[in-house]
């Protein structure tokens, strides 16, 4: 390693949690370059190297979010490339996902290589993109799916709306399956969910809204995953919310179907009553809704026993021309991407996870779903994406200091422990908590847009 | 926001909701002392309203704004004449359609009303929750007069209101709503209002068309036969069955809904003789209610429409009268 003309870095004093090695415990890092070189046992470090001085944090593999949007082409006065990379470097994300229902819709190579080449001149985080299942999101036909997984789109979705044609689905699977690729679905049947604002039940009765039922999420799962069994490929359904749902998956894994699943955040933590007890506002709205408690614990089960694969945050910036209305007027979704960490390890202090499985659901958790081997762990020859977390720094949510160009978070005034010090994609440093990096892309001021 | 976190969900569901006495947003949580206060003060309003000189100088100088983002001809008239009647300056600002589709938020909307310096806002609105997005945003009181499926308050305390001088106290009293209780705003504020005045709600409907959870939500209960129900009634409530609820499959056809739920001059003659039969109207003549029913003498819709003013009006002097400056 000394012949290579980059100087090694190493991260010292920390403790690394590696959950795709079973690490977890004081432990060295040693980077070179983009890579990682190896992980040493504590004190080995040459006195000449460049040293990062980890103490009293934990050093884990770069997190990982297999959805997000940022709003990239189209909707920029929401997020773009540049803020949402500048929101996942606060939040530990090294790399993301971002789901295709842009303006125009991610259908074709020509935005696929657009998206993946504003992401390296960024720099800030590894942005990669899921491609349209069908043109314009449309549901009609398939979308240029080889030619996108050949501009580098990892996955293919039609997120934010469910494939209500199972004659599509099934050709989209086998398609996407010879590709390599996984489909990423969005579950929901609109004839059950159709004119639906948030879960329908006895909150929704209470609130006097129309609701989407458990039955609109978990038979669009159902019938998918018989899909999946006719005629294989590679199932991933996004932001599962219902007990219903979950237990469907789980009975599919155990009968060996190729399927995984990702939970979000605010589905662990909040229930339907927040759209009563916040009086309507509209950062309590997002789809799937909200479910009842039952449910919230059952999705909490579900990280603890394996059944969930990856916490995805489903990061959906919008402004107040979409969230300054009503409830039922305004637009599904809530921001994610700098609350995840913070809330993530909430379970653990919570007893819900252990530590080492909190820090898998972040990273070679979803980097599985992918199928990406070059991230997600810190092993010999792996890209060099870091996160060195303080796991005592208490800290309030507010999204008027956070990165993304938009605060539509209902977890704001929330009190959180832990959080990302320092974000490191391959081997630089691009988030560094209250200061600015340094040696990455230059920030052009961390929130350009007034709100 | 408030952070939702540091509410106690479980306090979420008996909370009051009524926003009284800076507003009236909803009947959930609204006490019996308030009611008791309006009912006094709408017998004296409908004394005025039968004068010669229909006009009190309680609000003059007073601004109402009657914002209807609904279509909506005889709640506004009721709430204009109401105002009018109490002295106060009252405009109507019409905006059909929602406010986003011209590029505008609700919440521009809200601060384009508050720079006119308003003293009360009488909102109707498509959308469920609405009012207490604009009772959050205006330095002045609003009041609820329909929002999406949710509550129509004033038409609740109204019914009361006429219940109560057809029938007496109402603590110990069976009515029974007929109808689309799902979507019914006025069947929501009803069950709240006279719950809390010790009556007890059967709603009578399809399953199709009540709510989930509903009698875990809702201090009602639900019975699917009418006729079961008809010799025990001190009242019968009949909502407006609307026809596009055909084209979701809530009901097969007008006349099977007539046939099983419709107010027709054989049920009425099987009520108690004290019962009295009411609509919220418009009414559907031929539909959920026959049109010998409508214009017999069980029947208070008049009744009802006239108590709406009074009570319209005791709302404006209870909300503003004691803050005149």
């Amino acid at each position: 390693m000394s012949d290579n003309p980059m100087q090694d870095q190493w991260i010292v004093g920390g403790h690394v949690i590696d959950p795709a090695q079973g690490i977890d415990r004081p432990m060295d890092v040693q980077l070179n370059g983009a890579k990682i070189v190896a992980l040493h046992e504590p004190g080995n470090a040459p006195k000449a190297a460049c040293i990062i001085d980890a103490s009293g944090l934990i050093v884990a593999p770069g997190l990982i979010d297999i959805h997000v949007h940022f709003r990239e082409p189209g909707q920029e006065y929401k997020e773009d490339l540049l803020t949402g990379s500048q929101a996942a470097a606060a939040g530990g994300f090294t790399t993301v996902v971002c789901m295709p229902n842009t303006d125009p819709a991610v259908d074709r190579r020509e935005v696929v290589s657009l998206l993946r080449r504003r992401s390296d001149e960024i720099g800030l985080c590894d942005v990669h993109v899921c491609g349209a299942i069908s043109r314009g999101l449309q549901g009609e036909r398939l979308a240029d799916l080889g030619e996108m997984a050949a501009a580098g789109a990892v996955a293919f979705s039609d997120d934010g709306m469910p494939v209500m044609d199972a004659g599509l689905l099934r050709r989209a699977l086998e398609y996407a399956s010879d590709l390599n690729r996984p489909l990423m679905l969005h579950e929901e049947d609109f004839g059950l969910t159709g004119g639906g604002c948030m879960h329908e039940g006895q909150v929704s009765t209470r609130a006097g809204l129309e609701g989407m039922p458990v039955s609109g999420e978990s038979a669009m799962i159902a019938r998918d995953l018989e899909i999946l069994d006719d005629f294989g490929g590679r199932l991933h359904i996004c932001h599962v919310s219902t007990e219903a749902g979950l237990r469907l998956l789980r009975e599919a894994r155990n009968r060996g179907l190729n399927v995984s699943c990702e939970v979000t955040p605010h589905h662990l933590f909040l229930t339907d009553l927040a759209v009563l007890q916040s009086e309507y506002h509209s950062h309590t709205k997002m789809n799937p809704p909200l479910r009842p408690q039952r449910h919230v614990d059952a999705l909490r089960a579900g990280l603890a026993d394996g059944s969930i694969q990856a916490i995805a945050t489903d990061h959906a910036p919008h402004s107040d021309t979409e969230k300054d209305h009503d409830f039922s007027c305004s637009s599904f979704g809530v921001t994610g991407l700098e609350t995840s960490l913070g809330l993530t390890l909430k379970l653990v202090d919570e007893g819900v996870i252990s530590r080492r499985r909190a820090i898998e659901l972040l990273t070679s958790g979803p980097a599985s779903v992918i199928g990406w081997d070059d991230r997600g762990s810190l092993q010999s020859g792996m890209r060099a994406d870091l996160v060195l977390i303080d796991p005592t720094i208490e800290w309030v949510v507010d999204p008027s200091e956070g990165r993304s160009r938009s605060v539509n978070t209902p977890f704001v005034g929330w009190k959180l422990r832990g959080r990302p010090v320092m974000t490191l994609l391959e081997g630089k440093a691009v988030y560094q908590l209250h200061t600015t990096p340094t040696n990455a892309a230059p920030l052009v001021g961390s929130k350009p847009r007034e709100s | 926001m408030k952070p939702v976190s540091l509410i106690d969900p479980k306090a979420a569901l008996r909370s009051d909701r009524s926003g009284w006495p800076r507003h009236l947003l909803s009947c959930d949580g609204l006490s019996i002392e308030a009611v008791e206060q309006l009912f006094v003060a709408a017998r004296e309003m409908r004394l005025v309203g039968r004068r010669r000189v229909k006009k009190l100088p309680t609000l003059r100088g007073r601004t109402i704004i009657n914002v209807f983002f609904e279509n909506s001809t005889r709640t506004r008239v009721s709430f204009e004449l109401a105002g009018k009647r109490m002295g106060a300056d009252v405009i109507n600002f019409s905006a059909s359609g929602s406010s986003a589709s011209k590029g505008e938020t609700l919440g521009d909307t809200a601060r384009t009303l508050d720079a006119m310096n308003p003293d009360l806002i009488v909102v109707r609105h498509g959308a469920g929750g609405a009012p207490w997005f604009l009772a959050e945003r205006l330095s002045c009181s609003v009041v609820n007069a329909g929002d999406g499926i949710n509550e129509h308050p004033t038409q609740a305390l109204l019914d009361a209101f006429t219940l109560s001088e057809h029938i007496g106290d109402l603590n110990g009293k069976r009515v029974v709503i007929v109808g689309d209780i799902a979507h019914s705003r006025v069947a929501r504020s009803n069950i709240h209002l006279l719950n809390t005045l010790g009556a007890e709600v059967i709603c009578v409907a399809p399953r199709t068309m009540i709510p989930a959870g509903f009698t875990d939500a809702l201090p009602a209960t639900w019975h699917p036969c009418l006729d079961d129900l008809i010799e025990t009634a001190d009242a019968v409530m009949m909502l407006r069955i609307q026809r596009e609820r055909m084209k979701q499959s809530l009901f097969p056809q007008d006349r099977e809904y007539s046939i099983r739920f419709g107010m027709n001059p054989e049920r009425a003659a099987r009520l108690p003789e004290h019962a009295i039969i009411m609509h919220p109207g418009p009414i559907n003549r031929g539909v959920e209610i026959d049109p010998a029913v409508a214009d017999g003498r069980r029947a208070v819709i008049l009744d009802q429409v006239e108590n709406g003013v009074a009570l319209r009006m005791a709302i404006g002097f209870l909300l503003l009268g004691g803050s005149g400056e």
